[in-house]
């Protein structure tokens, strides 16, 4: 177990492009919107958490592309689904990986992305819990989209196709909670959603993802 | 013979294409009777002798178009996700073929519920396309039905074709209340009573009863649809078979 931890550590840490180019896309996408968006404050403020959700969105969905592809060409993820003992562990593993570098650390560049979108200070703990609780739904859900489209040499778009509308509900609370907050009301109830979208995600996207990834390999 | 035994014997034999083809050819026929009757009976009595809406005029008549294409749509999904739990447990041959059947009936379903939405849209919210809650779900709905259709346009090999599709119509099973519930609940949050006239206002029994029987019409046609098309890919998919060719040399 924390062999293997470490080795998928070192495998994240390894490979920096697959961290940082997404990463760089979720700034070029915030500085798109800036620019090409309204640039009244208060306009801005109505649409930051949308947006916001959107972008963890779409830079998600370049993430998870190459979140078993690397594997899947070299071998490794065969014999990773073949020989151990309990697969989903280690495919659990990997896309806690993924969530890392992705739904973590927008978590944690929050406070200046929401700077950035032109989001009013208070609500900044208010994202940070909001991405903290629904992202992971995200890379548990791509995931199995990301192990079903595995195989294809141009899977980025099925995968979007796939995933985006089984997403629908993180968007919708997403946003909400935050546009709830910039409007002074209550959010508990979208934040408490996020959540059990997560858990629902948890319970059935490692067993998903393992089921896709056999598919996938018999394909090869 | 008990009827747990019963069950169990009806359910192996399911699991036989053959056996399917031999017995559905009647269904077939039964569900294409009864939907042309349905249908003709409830398009004539809607159109020509329901009552008009008081608010809406006759434009309400889209409803009984509207209604049950949206309705057999949602159930066909369901029905994919449950041939898919099927195939995934018992690896059925016949539940792929079911969902081989279901999906273009379903996109052309949810299409038409969301194009006759827009054309009733038109005259009594002044608006042909709104995001509302439903709305959203339906298009969502047609989004899974794309998705799984893309899926098994992707892959080439038949079993892992199958599999894949019934994988993804599981997790859109398990997803599609979340997605319904949230988008309904959005959209309450963005649109507070705006829309009071899709509340439909309790209705007498002059303009439900004919939206009973389209509804009944469309199961039936969905139900003759799908059985011609499973028929259809068992014939291809088994066309190497011995019975296949005996029942193609003597036209059964």
């Amino acid at each position: 177990m924390g062999g293997l931890l470490r080795r998928e550590w070192q495998v994240l840490a390894r490979n920096r492009a697959q961290v940082i180019n997404p990463l760089a896309f979720l700034f070029l996408a915030v500085m798109l919107f800036a620019v090409g968006g309204p640039l009244e404050d208060n306009t801005r403020a109505q649409y930051g958490g949308a947006v916001l959700w959107l972008i963890v969105l779409l830079t998600n969905m370049l993430s998870l592309d190459a979140l078993f592809r690397r594997d899947y060409d070299n071998g490794v993820l065969e014999q990773v689904v073949c020989g151990a003992d309990v697969p989903f562990l280690v495919i659990l593993l990997r896309i806690g990986m993924q969530w890392l570098s992705t739904g973590a650390l927008v978590t944690l560049l929050a406070p200046f992305l929401c700077l950035l979108l032109g989001l009013p200070g208070h609500v900044t703990a208010t994202a940070m819990l909001a991405l903290a609780l629904g992202s992971p739904a995200i890379s548990l859900l791509g995931a199995v989209g990301a192990a079903l489209t595995v195989g294809f040499s141009r899977g980025g778009i099925l995968l979007g196709l796939l995933v985006l509308p089984l997403l629908l509900p993180v968007l919708i609370f997403g946003t909400s909670a935050i546009n709830q907050e910039v409007a002074g009301i209550t959010n508990n109830a979208q934040l408490y959603w996020l959540g059990f979208i997560s858990m629902v995600a948890l319970t059935i996207g490692p067993f998903a993802t393992t089921a896709g990834l056999r598919i996938s390999l018999q394909m090869q | 013979m008990s009827f747990t035994s019963s069950i169990k014997t009806l359910w192996h034999k399911l699991g036989s294409p053959r056996w399917f083809y031999q017995m559905s050819g009647p269904w077939v026929i039964g569900f294409g009777i009864a939907a042309l009757v349905l249908l003709g009976v409830g398009a004539v009595w809607a159109l020509g002798f329901a009552p008009p809406d008081y608010q809406q005029g006759n434009s309400f008549r889209i409803m009984y178009v509207h209604v049950p294409a949206a309705m057999v749509a949602q159930s066909i999904y369901m029905s994919m996700g449950v041939a898919g739990l099927v195939l995934f447990v018992w690896r059925m041959k016949l539940a792929d073929v079911a969902i081989a059947a279901c999906l273009p009936l379903g996109m052309v379903l949810t299409a038409l519920a969301l194009f006759s939405g827009g054309v009733w849209g038109k005259p009594t919210w002044g608006t042909w396309w709104e995001w509302d809650g439903r709305t959203v779900s339906t298009l969502v709905l047609l989004f899974l039905f794309i998705g799984i259709y893309a899926l098994r346009e992707a892959i080439e090999d038949a079993g892992l074709k199958a599999r894949a599709s019934a994988l993804v119509a599981m997790i859109g099973t398990i997803n599609i209340p979340i997605i319904k519930y949230s988008v309904e609940w959005w959209h309450t949050l963005h649109q507070p009573a705006s829309f009071t006239l899709t509340e439909k206002p309790a209705m007498p029994p002059e303009m439900y009863l004919p939206l009973l029987v389209m509804v009944l019409g469309m199961y039936a046609f969905a139900g003759h649809n799908i059985i011609s098309r499973m028929r259809n890919q068992i014939l291809v998919r088994e066309s190497r078979t011995h019975w296949v060719r005996e029942a193609m040399a003597t036209g059964g």
